[in-house]
């Protein structure tokens, strides 16, 4: 890794704790916040690749994990890790990672629809598959129930996806960064 | 940078992270193989302890626990009435998890961010043999506990010229500008960086020192 790879790992990560000072917006009848927070992970995936993107979000869950309140609404520290929703957060590394891999080789362009593809593939399919069965696991809730809770956070995610394919679409045309730097 | 650590002279304050986080685990993985009532009642025991020693004022922790025990409620309620557990069982695996979010809540608040942050640099070192450099954790670690303030302002600002401008709806209006001012500053940051000596080739247990010594 270069010294700019460090740096803009170093960056995404600092943006995903950005995007959570911005307030979430609660959905009253289940647990979890609708947040701009899986926005940071899509753009981390679509903008640096799979291995930095991947890195960024594990620089944030390990921060979280160490007892700053980066989660939205100022949640942080391990308790929240292993509560019932932690599989939401503790999937982000993974999402990033596959996220950016997809971006890697569908892609590389500045095609919106692809990185919308990619976004959805990575950023919420991923997320959902790790924070389904924590729920399942960790709550005792059953699976069913699990999955139809989190479908009430799809709309929302698809617009997060669909915000990232915009960005990223709009930072490729701008030509700064290119995906395999 | 405020973390969630509340400070008290206490033993538990001084206990190294590694032992607290060693602690917590130990003490989850007895309350899960524990039947029922008997881990939940060891779980809030030790816990109750733990609250005591650490000198934490325990009205505030424990208000903490509301919203994790609301949730929960709901969520094994749920699965009482559904799949007709009992409500005795619902009670103690509310009870249990609890007990164990209380746990974890008090090893993040008995424990400086620092202190968390050097453990985690000393257990990725363990990875060393796989290509996991620590040095460079550490460092990506202290660079973004110092952007996180940063990129939260840049967030405002960048929000708040869309707002003036009317165009706060248009998201790519937001985020572009947004991406375009980070990238940027990743240029810049690495040539400071660069200017002041950092080399990523020389990243041995000299520049472990180095970073931890700097924090």
């Amino acid at each position: 890794m270069s010294t700019r790879d460090l740096v803009l790992c170093a960056l995404f990560a600092a943006l995903l704790g950005g995007l959570g000072m911005a307030p979430p917006i609660p959905l009253g009848f289940l647990p979890v916040p609708v947040t701009a927070q899986t926005l940071g992970v899509m753009l981390a995936g679509t903008i640096l690749g799979a291995k930095r993107g991947g890195i960024a979000a594990l620089l944030f869950v390990l921060l979280v994990a160490a007892g700053l309140p980066l989660l939205a609404g100022g949640r942080g520290g391990i308790g929240v890790l292993l509560g019932p929703t932690g599989g939401f957060v503790l999937s982000w590394p993974v999402a990033a990672f596959v996220t950016g891999w997809l971006a890697e080789r569908f892609a590389t362009n500045a095609n919106p629809i692809r990185l919308f593809a990619v976004s959805v593939l990575g950023g919420i399919l991923v997320v959902y598959a790790g924070g389904i069965p924590w729920l399942w696991l960790v709550a005792g809730l059953p699976i069913e129930k699990a999955v139809f809770g989190s479908l009430a956070f799809v709309p929302g995610d698809l617009i997060k996806a669909g915000i990232a394919a915009v960005a990223a679409a709009g930072v490729r045309r701008a030509g700064i960064l290119p995906i395999h730097a | 940078m405020l973390g969630l650590y509340l400070h008290r002279e206490s033993v538990i304050h001084r206990l190294p992270a590694g032992a607290k986080l060693g602690g917590l685990l130990l003490v989850t993985a007895v309350v899960l193989t524990l039947p029922g009532a008997w881990g939940a009642a060891a779980a809030g025991l030790t816990g109750a302890a733990v609250l005591a020693a650490a000198r934490l004022p325990a009205g505030r922790v424990l208000a903490d626990l509301r919203a994790p025990v609301v949730m929960l409620t709901l969520l094994f309620g749920v699965q009482a009435l559904l799949a007709g557990g009992g409500w005795e069982e619902t009670a103690v695996a509310i009870a249990r998890f609890a007990a164990l979010i209380l746990l974890a809540t008090l090893v993040t608040l008995t424990t400086r961010v620092t202190d968390m942050v050097d453990l985690f640099e000393r257990l990725f070192g363990l990875l060393r043999p796989v290509g996991v450099n620590p040095a460079k954790l550490a460092l990506m670690l202290a660079l973004t506990i110092r952007f996180i303030p940063l990129l939260g302002e840049q967030v405002r600002e960048v929000r708040m010229a869309q707002r003036a401008r009317g165009v706060e709806r248009n998201i790519a209006a937001l985020f572009v500008p947004l991406l375009v001012k980070i990238l940027t500053m990743a240029d810049d940051l690495t040539a400071a960086l660069e200017a002041r000596g950092y080399d990523p080739a020389d990243s041995g247990s000299q520049a472990t020192t180095n970073t931890s010594t700097q924090r």
